[in-house]
């Protein structure tokens, strides 16, 4: 984050020469990677774009009709994980760097690391096994006396495989990894920043919101563009735990929930032939590029803030 | 004196074997010296007693390899049409257009064979506390399935069920989110025989913007199963230890089994397309007797009548013979749960698939 010390010429000698070179094909190989994955979606995405839209799944009028409720549904799904695990998690992260004794910081810093290794086809799992039918009386509750609330229209589902379901379960998965960038970055916020605003008489809250938060902002927004980026492209979880349905729809617990364009490749490719196929691809291409205009408005808003941060 | 014991119990398991092999002989599948490679691909309904009879087959047969990819129905008849795969497994029967194309893995003109070799009762399963039994008739279920019944207690239900406790509750109807032949047979029921209430044609989606959707059969069984007041529709075989409904055939409501199932399909009316060498039906929906059960799903192959490669002929011959036999059948029924043609259908099959060469 600050300026790099300018460091005197020093003669190359071959390791240096070897090492330079290595970190640059290190760093060509993800340019290249990705340039790859953009060429392929883009090559395969073109014969489901002129293709007669009566052969795409549903017979929608077009494939921005098929693909709309798609986009929404794997936003909508993003933003509510998002809501529910951005403050869970920086309430973590600040506990374990500010607030809990060291042994204590340390245990639950492991513990969080280990729930960023559980697989996603067992927190679909226990999506469904368990926390689904866990939830449905508290869906029928929110149904019966905020049903009139346009979030909780009846119907009622009555297996809890809803989005608010989904996004509960990709909030689980979420929270690691922004708990743990987090963590790092606020550990990072020099000590003289704290300790003169502990001088000026501020609390221990008073000093997180006046030094650690400002100076982590960039963090926190890096760390939730890859929680997002999880959320937005996590596939097995959608897959198994949601009842998907063509709709645009704003209700979280009932039966007819928007897809997620993984979740929706995942279901349907198995079976999928011929121009299904590249429809399916193409949708991918879609995701593709919704992630990457998101992480380009992250990067912008952290960019024109960084003056203001803290940091420097 | 050990050695010795270790040697007469040898000698007995080894007789035993021989005398268990010599038995087995006379079952095996096929007749034990087919050779070369078979590429089959379509139906998932299939899937699994595909498995079982490539497995019975090649431990049968040890020089021949059967490969079979449960891509889906459509992309089956496709590939076959096409010549990619040797023999289709389709739970619809071919278009008419599709034969009109030709085939292009067989001789010129000479035609396809189309048999039915998997058949499948479809139960409509149930999860409602205090309900252990429950009789449905078509225009009620697709009501259901429709969503213009949405309480368990609605008096259409009831009247059908007056001794049954039905709790006033929201119906969850769960229904296949993937392309599936299960809907496509579930949804041709409702359209034929209660037209009025179910006014989509069948199809592979599930046609309607309501109730719950889930990913395969195992995902339909277990969102009933999880849920609470929920109903679905699953091949009998996966249901499970969950409640099935009995449908209304006749004056009489019938569970699914796989005598009645049978039974519907070698009693139904030809199909369409039919011949002396395609033997697909226009299952009968619509039947009053009770001794049929009219939810089936039916699944046929697709072969050539005459292949350009004459070696494939007849290993195409010997599969679907053993497939079409009562030993494959059996396994059928052992591995996926499916119901065996009737014996008079089988030979029926057997006779058209002698021809294939």
């Amino acid at each position: 984050m600050t300026t790099r010390p300018a460091s005197p010429k020093a003669p190359l000698r071959p390791a240096d020469r070897i090492f330079a070179g290595s970190t640059i094909i290190a760093g060509g190989i993800i340019l290249a990677a990705l340039a790859a994955v953009a060429i392929f979606l883009v090559a395969q995405s073109i014969p489901a774009f002129v293709a007669d839209p009566a052969e795409i799944k549903g017979s929608p009028s077009s494939f921005l009709e098929y693909v709309g409720p798609l986009v929404f549904g794997t936003i909508w799904a993003a933003f509510l994980a998002l809501l529910m695990a951005l403050p869970l998690s920086l309430g973590i992260a600040l506990f374990i760097s500010h607030y809990a004794p060291r042994p204590v910081a340390q245990g639950l810093g492991y513990i969080i690391d280990l729930l960023a290794a559980v697989p996603s086809v067992v927190f679909g799992l226990w999506g469904i096994k368990v926390l689904a039918p866990t939830l449905v009386p508290s869906y029928n509750w929110l149904v019966d006396n905020l049903g009139w609330f346009p979030l909780f229209t009846p119907p009622v589902s009555g297996t809890g495989r809803t989005v608010l379901t989904v996004a509960i379960v990709l909030a689980v998965m979420v929270i690691p990894i922004i708990t743990s960038l987090c963590r790092e970055v606020f550990l990072q916020t020099p000590v003289l920043h704290q300790e003169a605003a502990l001088a000026l008489g501020a609390t221990r809250w008073e000093m997180i919101q006046v030094a650690v938060l400002p100076f982590g902002r960039p963090g926190i927004v890096s760390a939730t563009m890859l929680g997002l980026g999880r959320a937005l492209g996590e596939t097995m979880v959608v897959a198994m735990v949601l009842s998907p349905a063509d709709v645009i729809s704003f209700v979280l617990t009932g039966s007819q929930n928007p897809q997620t364009i993984a979740g929706n490749i995942a279901n349907n490719f198995p079976e999928a032939h011929g121009v299904g196929v590249n429809v399916l691809i193409a949708t991918g291409l879609i995701l593709f590029v919704v992630t990457l205009i998101i992480n380009s408005v992250a990067r912008a808003v952290v960019n024109r803030r960084r003056a203001f941060s803290g940091a420097n | 004196m050990n050695l010795t014991r270790f040697g007469t119990v040898g000698a007995i398991a080894m007789a035993g074997a021989i005398l268990l092999s010599s038995c087995a002989a006379n079952e095996t599948a096929g007749s034990g010296n087919a050779s070369g490679t078979l590429n089959g691909a379509g139906s998932s309904a299939q899937g699994s007693a595909q498995e079982a009879w490539r497995a019975a087959f090649q431990t049968a047969n040890s020089k021949a390899t059967i490969n079979y990819d449960p891509s889906g129905s459509g992309a089956g008849r496709e590939q076959f049409i096409a010549g990619g795969v040797d023999f289709a497994g389709s739970d619809s029967a071919l278009k008419p257009e599709e034969i009109a194309g030709g085939f292009a893995g067989c001789v010129d003109g000479s035609g396809y064979v189309q048999v039915p070799v998997y058949i499948s009762p479809i139960a409509v399963i149930f999860n409602v506390k205090g309900v252990d039994a429950l009789n449905l008739d078509a225009t009620t279920l697709a009501g259901i399935f429709k969503g213009t019944i949405t309480k368990w207690d609605d008096p259409a239900i009831v009247a059908l069920n007056p001794d049954a406790t039905l709790p006033s509750a929201s119906i969850t109807a769960v229904h296949r989110s993937d392309d599936s032949g299960t809907t496509k047979n579930f949804t041709d029921y409702l359209n034929k025989v209660a037209p009025a209430v179910w006014d989509a044609p069948a199809a592979d989606p599930f046609p309607y913007k309501v109730g719950e959707g889930a990913n395969g059969t195992s995902g339909v069984v277990d969102a009933v199963t999880n849920g609470t007041n929920t109903i679905g529709y699953a091949d009998a075989s996966k249901a499970g230890s969950l409640t099935i409904a009995a449908i209304k055939v006749g004056d009489k409501f019938v569970a699914p089994s796989a005598e009645g199932a049978a039974k519907v399909v070698a009693e139904s009316p030809a199909g369409a397309t039919a011949s002396d060498a395609d033997l697909s039906v226009a299952l009968d929906r619509t039947t009053t007797d009770p001794s049929h059960y009219p939810l089936v799903l039916v699944s046929y192959i697709d072969a050539c009548l005459e292949y350009k490669d004459a070696k494939v002929g007849s290993l195409v011959k010997e599969y679907v013979s053993y497939i079409a036999s009562e030993k494959g059948q059996a396994d059928a029924a052992a591995a996926a749960g499916s119901s065996p043609l009737t014996s008079e259908l089988s030979a029926k099959v057997l006779a058209v698939v002698g021809n294939i060469k």
